[in-house]
């Protein structure tokens, strides 16, 4: 971990609010190596996906910046593939069709065979050739997800960002894709961001957690090097006394030093509804920053 | 409506082995109830009918109405039987002329008689189409540009919310005099009456079509733009494969809106422009004051109901086929 490929250099980020700023993140440092694996644990409002926005590009930084490969990036493109927690394909196109779109608008002036073999290809890394026609509407939530991850592999990503995207599948789903997953980035190298709200799934994939503390003014807590030997295996590591630490290690975070205070006294329980409306407005107020 | 149905469905529950019989069975309740309503409505119609006397006679009841649309039929058969006998006669004439003096030019007349009901529905379609088109095409341009960018709308939002409420009556002597004004030609080729209805129309439709465009660019999901925006699509592709696909059932819901308000439009300027379609049949009929004129207007009361519902499927139909979400009910 010594070439510094991806850089998150004092990041800050406020929200305008009818209150005044509201600072959603503060002094977040990060350095990422190539083909690193990296997920992004806390609590909801966070600010979680605030950092992956702001490495996006969709989001932009306040104070600080996002430094990719020597250069700082403030505007969205598709060297900084993003996999959304609701696949996000567009829903009048076919599997075939969404990839498509990737490939057309980032690999300009490749001939048509090349651009349909570089398609098929990475939609067969994700295991969905047979349903290249169907609608998004026409196949399961962890097939869409999939189909998402190929459109954002397709665009040959520097890094690939993830927001929660396995988030909304049924178990048995998210261990296929994880398996998937993990598969995919021992074949391609790429360097991954993941946001999660699962521990296990944090452990699994990751080279590195960074756990974030809870907003406002949110930044990075602790980070945990996963120090576990590749390929992994889930049913293995089940059992693995390093495995249980690391898990144990990221709960204890979560759940003691940064309790989310959700508990019986209404003392408490008033602040702990503080938090969440902050948390709403930050979201809301997000939107508010893109749309004008 | 809903419980009515449940309601009558119950019999027709019953299991039944011809499955040809089980199906009308089941399909009665949809047939049943329209008719039902039909004639609850025919015999309260009869009923009301007879006791209002008006100045000219009788208020039509469904018989004197369905009496008048036979006679409605029968005028333009016999008008078109005049035409054709017009036509031939000129040509018999030309021909012996032209044998007489080859030198002779035939001079062919048009047939001036008067438009029948038919020819009247004809230009009345015609007319609300092309007033629906021209709206159309400015109406859903200007509706995405407003979806797309906040100060577009700003600006344009007051104008919208101005105009929008305003009455085709008092947009007519306007258009009427600014047409007068500016169309002016020695061989027009289309008369004054249909481009002043035309475009009254065309002022009425406007709104519904772009307010709704408007709205259905600006709530495009947040995702989708986002996706746009990692992809960095061109201006124009972010617009063919985002902005339209996602809107195509908004920009639908306007036009169709667009059209039925456009027909209703439609009438009111007819009758004031005295442009020859359904609206002056109306107030012409209405001029006339014959004991037939009631009946005849309520012919075209009908017709004009009928022609608006035909309209509205119409662009249902079209709004499902280029619709991509296929599941969506819509009604």
């Amino acid at each position: 971990m010594t070439t510094k490929h991806l850089e998150l250099e004092q990041v800050g980020i406020d929200f305008p609010t009818p209150k005044g700023p509201f600072t959603a993140l503060q002094d977040v440092n990060l350095k990422m190596s190539k083909g690193e694996f990296v997920s992004l644990i806390g609590h909801s409002g966070c600010g979680k996906s605030t950092v992956l926005n702001i490495i996006a590009g969709l989001h932009q930084a306040t104070t600080g910046g996002v430094i990719l490969d020597g250069a700082e990036v403030r505007t969205p493109g598709p060297e900084r593939a993003v996999v959304f927690q609701n696949h996000s394909l567009l829903p009048w196109l076919s599997v075939y069709k969404n990839v498509e779109l990737a490939v057309k608008s980032t690999m300009r002036g490749k001939s048509k065979a090349e651009m349909r073999d570089w398609i098929l290809h990475n939609l067969e890394l994700v295991h969905m050739t047979h349903a290249l026609d169907k609608l998004p509407s026409e196949i399961s939530g962890g097939m869409k997800q999939r189909v998402g991850i190929a459109r954002a592999l397709a665009m040959e990503p520097k890094v690939l960002l993830m927001d929660e995207p396995f988030g909304a599948l049924d178990a048995l789903t998210r261990a296929h894709l994880q398996d998937s997953l993990m598969e995919i980035h021992a074949d391609l190298g790429n360097t991954v961001i993941m946001i999660t709200h699962d521990v296990d799934e944090a452990v699994l994939l990751s080279d590195r957690i960074v756990m974030m503390n809870n907003g406002p003014a949110a930044t990075i807590g602790e980070i945990l090097d996963i120090d576990l030997p590749r390929p992994r295996d889930r049913l293995a590591l089940a059992d693995n006394p390093q495995y249980n630490h690391y898990r144990h290690e990221v709960l204890t975070f979560l759940y003691e030093k940064q309790k989310k205070v959700e508990t019986v006294s209404s003392h408490v329980k008033s602040e702990s509804k503080k938090h969440k409306t902050e948390a709403s407005s930050e979201k809301k107020d997000s939107n508010n920053s893109d749309a004008a | 409506m809903s419980k009515m149905t449940t309601i009558l469905r119950i019999p027709s529950a019953t299991p039944s082995s011809n499955p040809v019989l089980s199906r009308i069975v089941q399909s009665t309740p949809a047939l049943l109830l329209p008719i039902i309503g039909l004639l609850l409505f025919l015999a309260i119609w009869n009923g009301v009918a007879k006791s209002i006397d008006t100045s000219l006679g009788q208020f039509p009841g469904p018989a004197q109405v369905l009496e008048q649309a036979g006679a409605l039929v029968d005028e333009h058969a016999a008008q078109r039987e005049k035409a054709d006998a017009f036509y031939e006669r000129q040509e018999t004439r030309n021909a012996a002329r032209v044998a007489q003096d080859p030198s002779y030019v035939p001079k062919i007349r048009e047939f001036t008689g008067a438009p029948t009901f038919f020819d009247q529905i004809w230009t009345s379609l015609y007319t609300v189409m092309v007033g629906f088109f021209i709206a159309s095409v400015v109406a859903v341009p200007v509706g995405i540009l407003c979806g797309l960018s906040k100060s577009a709308y700003t600006a344009i939002n007051p104008l919208i919310q101005l105009f929008k409420p305003v009455s085709p009556l008092a947009w007519l002597p306007l258009v009427t005099m600014v047409v007068s004004a500016l169309y002016v030609s020695d061989e027009p080729a289309f008369s004054k009456s249909f481009v002043t209805s035309a475009f009254t129309v065309s002022l009425c439709c406007l709104w519904p079509t772009l307010i709704n465009t408007a709205v259905g660019v600006s709530n495009i999901d947040k995702d989708l733009l986002n996706v746009s925006k990692v992809l960095r699509l061109t201006p124009f592709a972010h617009l063919t494969k985002i902005v339209l696909p996602s809107s195509i059932p908004m920009i639908f819901t306007g036009l169709r809106l667009s059209l039925g308000i456009g027909w209703m439009v439609l009438i009111a300027a007819e009758m004031l422009a005295q442009n020859p379609g359904l609206g002056k049949f109306v107030w012409d009929e209405f001029q006339n004051g014959s004991s037939e004129s009631l009946a005849r207007i309520m012919v075209a009361v009908l017709t004009i109901g009928a022609i608006g519902f035909v309209l509205d499927r119409l662009m249902l139909s079209i709004q499902r086929a280029v619709s991509w979400d296929k599941s969506s009910v819509l009604r």
